[in-house]
């Protein structure tokens, strides 16, 4: 017997330039990282107030820096395909090899998923829930620490399967029998699928902390038609969470079974059923897209409504559109696979539903719209964002409902016209929503707020240059284009993929100019400081200072109405009175932890060992995971006490530099 | 005297609606907690629930429920876990009263009584794979195997918690996160059984009739 299981040197794929060279130029950025760390000496402060931090606020700006990194791999892969398909026309074959083209098309949707938007609107909803409740912590903070490690831990074994091994060639969803080891017998699809369980395992967790803190920890006087709206779409993308995410490790695990222990769940043989995984697949995956833009629908909430000086127009619709969009999230799947060869009656069904849940959405739309109606608005980068959704979105949503009719989507299934919306709707609503959110919170977060020039240029780059690279992929889906091509004969296609590859370059400078804001901002960061609140906003984060203190609130705020900072403000300025003087107590805050840390790190070591069968080192991982939780549970002290002068000193100072 | 008046003289503080009462107690936000994580495995076991009932029928030509199923095991089973259960109660009974002698008796009890439900089970295991019935067999074993065997692995779980939450018992006394956390483990094993119950009925009852 093997003591590595399946893995030897011929793993290293040493003879594939194109891979080793992204290998090479991962090591190096690694390597280059934690130099300047050991060089700044800064590994002891990284590991008290960060990599152990429970701190929400924390958590979530790990969470974001996580999704914008992965948000460069994952543009690398896509990068990479629109130039093969620029060039691969008529017996050209391009620079890629089919199999090497199918990983990079399988890992862009994966990383573009699960760890990019996924760990974005999570890293926001983390980041802001909290502040916006009004209040200290989540339910559960240091359970939030485990989902953050956890996450970044499935987002490390796909990058290692870069470099060990071979990523999946069976696309973002693993359709069965091509998943099933009679046909992907490498150790891609085990790659795919242990990152995914073990990072599905830290959403729902945080799914879990998330339902629990807007249920159970709002501050006194917030009832639930005094959140923000933030705070209802994450209730109702946390609500979907909990009851979608099981179904994903259920349907994964059963894939998994197939693979390593024999059974016949979606084989060919046996009695095996394929439709099963995909009926289960999008049972989960249809809900996981409103999952990711619910939070961004609210993050456009807060923006507009800032930005405008106005109320959210129609709170309580956009209430129950949330909620409406969180329940019919769930009668739509079946959308995804009309031409399975369902009844006529199932299809209208479910396309009928495709059909209706465009009604809140738009109802959404309107209410953004008469916000800004009659409302001075501020123009400034997160309001860009905005408006470039609303447009998009729009178009976005109406090629979906076009698909939503069984017959068309009959047509268009499979085609790079379905590529053309969805990308449509995920980038024009989900990652202009981050971009929003991130411009938005980034001040409140760092104390000075990114450079606005560079940011609008971003935004336009981004603008234009998605519809330069998508518009074409409607058009070619309707010339006939299949997804996924390596190559093609038809060379009427080639100058739209020339021009869609041109498009993608000029997303390419949209990203260059966001790092080249973030880098600005950095440097110029004395000039750029803000108060605690830069955008004269109207939720609770706004009420204090930037970057908030560990217990985010020196006093418990009390909430008598919605907008609760903007009608307090309000108050101020009619009463003309001293603020009453603060009653400063100790807090008591919970203890750092390195749980977090260190189950991910053994959740590292048993999806590794369990993709390459090296038995011994799964059974130490699960050991060491056990070891780690008995620890958490066994420990005496789990919170600390900030003394209330401490408080009250951070307050003051506060209070004097804010001077609003 | 008007009893509208009397209401509106009481200062709002001291009436305040549940929704505006502020973040509740640790207690309730941790039971909360872990009712969501119990509705979450309960949303896993029916996607599994699911696939058994596509797969059910999916023998592939190898043996069916009808000719696998013993139901005096099987109703022995049933009637451990849901013995186990009434002494779980017994046991929080004892843990409100702070007794630890009844505590552990009772937690010996609901160990014995899981530890007996899963050898059966075990059993009913290794026999069926003995004439050739492996989940390796036919698509309905797989869904079998996996749905029961799903459920046996968070026996099993409950199992190892419930000796890790004596020791700290032992260890820590009564205090108050000992206390929260034997009201979740006393959740998760009252789940286990609805879930049994459920998988007890589709399996087990409708599987042996015609």
């Amino acid at each position: 017997m093997n003591l590595l299981g399946k893995l030897d040197w011929s793993a290293i794929p040493l003879h594939e330039p194109i891979i080793m060279g992204a290998t090479a130029f991962m090591v190096l950025v690694v390597v280059a990282v934690l130099g300047f760390i050991t060089m700044q000496e800064a590994w002891l402060y990284l590991w008290r107030e960060w990599l152990t931090s429970v701190d929400h606020k924390r958590i979530g700006v790990m969470y974001c820096v996580l999704a914008l990194v992965m948000l460069l791999r994952g543009f690398s892969d896509a990068i990479m395909m629109r130039a093969q398909q620029a060039v691969a026309a008529g017996g050209a074959q391009g620079y890629l090899p089919p199999e090497h083209f199918d990983q990079i098309f399988s890992a862009h949707g994966t990383i573009m998923i699960f760890f990019m938007a996924m760990p974005f609107v999570v890293g926001l909803m983390n980041f802001a829930v909290p502040l916006q409740l009004g209040i200290r912590d989540v339910a559960f903070p240091t359970l939030n620490s485990v989902s953050f490690w956890l996450t970044a831990s499935g987002a490390l074994l796909i990058n290692v399967s870069l470099a060990v091994g071979e990523f999946s060639k069976a696309g973002w969803w693993g359709y069965p029998p091509l998943s099933e080891l009679q046909f992907s017998p490498g150790v891609g699809v085990d790659y795919y699928l242990w990152s995914l369980q073990i990072s599905g395992l830290g959403t729902l967790l945080a799914g879990i902390n998330f339902v629990t803190t807007i249920l159970k920890m709002r501050a006194p006087g917030m009832s639930y038609m005094r959140m923000p709206v933030f705070c209802w779409t994450a209730l109702a993308t946390n609500l979907l969470i909990v009851a979608a995410f099981p179904v994903l490790t259920a349907v994964l695990a059963m894939l998994l079974l197939d693979r390593y222990l024999g059974f016949h769940f979606f084989t060919n043989d046996a009695g095996g059923n394929q439709m099963l995984y995909a009926n289960l697949f999008w049972v989960w995956g249809h809900p996981e897209v409103y999952i990711l833009v619910l939070p961004a629908f609210g993050v456009f909430s807060e923006v507009i409504a800032t930005f405008s000086g106005k109320p959210l127009f129609g709170y309580r619709s956009m209430v129950a559109a949330t909620m409406a969009i969180c329940i019919l999230s769930f009668l739509v799947w079946l959308h995804h696979f009309f031409t399975m060869g369902a009844s006529a009656n199932v299809n209208g069904f479910f396309g009928v539903m495709s059909m209706i849940i465009a009604l809140p959405t738009g109802a959404k739309v309107f209410n953004w719209l008469f916000t800004m109606y009659g409302g001075r608005v501020r123009f400034s980068v997160p309001v860009l964002w905005s408006i470039g959704f609303m447009i998009t979105f729009v178009i976005g949503g109406m090629t979906g409902v076009l698909q939503a009719v069984p017959p068309a989507d009959f047509q268009l299934h499979n085609s790079v016209f379905l590529i053309a919306h969805f990308h449509n709707v995920i980038i024009g609503g989900v990652v202009f929503g981050v971009m929003a959110g991130y411009n938005y919170w980034f001040p409140k977060a760092f104390g000075f707020q990114l450079d606005e020039r560079w940011g609008k240029a971003a935004f336009w780059c981004w603008f234009i240059g998605f519809y330069l690279a998508f518009m074409p992929l409607y058009l070619l889906g309707l010339m006939g284009m299949t997804r996924r091509m390596q190559h093609y004969d038809d060379l009427s296609w080639q100058p739209w993929l020339l021009l869609a590859m041109v498009g993608t370059v000029v997303i390419l400078v949209g990203i260059v100019c966001q790092v080249v804001q973030l880098v600005v901002s950095i440097r110029n960061r004395e000039k750029l400081r803000v108060t605690g609140d830069p955008w004269n906003g109207r939720t609770l984060e706004w009420a204090t200072a930037s970057p908030p203190p560990a217990w985010n609130f020196a006093v418990q705020p009390r909430v008598s109405g919605r907008d609760a900072l903007w009608s307090s403000k309000q108050r101020a300025l009619a009463t003309k009175d001293e603020p009453p003087v603060r009653a400063y107590e100790p807090i008591e805050m919970p203890k750092n932890s390195a749980t977090g840390f260190v189950t991910a790190f053994f959740a590292v070591v048993i999806g590794f060992a369990m993709i390459w069968h090296i038995w011994w080192m799964a059974g130490l991982g699960v050991f060491g995971a056990f070891v780690t939780l008995l620890t958490f549970a066994f420990r005496r002290r789990s919170e600390i006490e900030v003394p209330a002068e401490q408080i009250a000193r951070f307050d003051r100072a506060y209070q004097a530099g804010a001077a609003i | 005297m008007n009893i509208s008046v009397a209401i509106d003289s009481v200062p709002q503080e001291v009436l305040p609606s549940a929704s505006e009462a502020g973040p509740a107690p640790k207690r309730i936000v941790v039971a909360y907690g872990f009712w969501i994580f119990l509705l979450s495995d309960i949303v896993m076991f029916s996607a599994l629930f699911a696939s058994y009932a596509v797969l059910g029928h999916s023998t592939a030509g190898g043996p069916t429920g009808a000719q696998l199923f013993n139901q005096v095991t099987v109703a022995i089973e049933t009637a451990c876990l849901l013995v186990s259960s009434y002494t779980c109660g017994l046991m929080s009974l004892a843990i409100n009263s702070r007794r630890y002698l009844r505590t552990y008796l009772a937690a010996l009890i609901t160990f014995a009584l899981g530890a007996a439900f899963l050898t059966l089970e075990i059993r009913e295991f290794a026999s069926m794979i003995a004439i050739g019935a492996t989940p390796e067999r036919s698509a309905f074993l797989s869904a079998f195997f996996t749905l029961v065997g799903c459920h046996g692995l968070h026996v099993t779980l409950g199992l190892i918690w419930l000796v890790v939450m004596m020791v700290q018992v032992a260890v820590m006394g009564f205090d108050a996160t000992a206390q929260r956390r034997l009201l979740c483990f006393s959740l998760f094993w009252h789940a286990l059984d609805i879930v049994w119950v459920g998988l007890f009925t589709v399996v087990y009852l409708m599987g042996v009739s015609p």
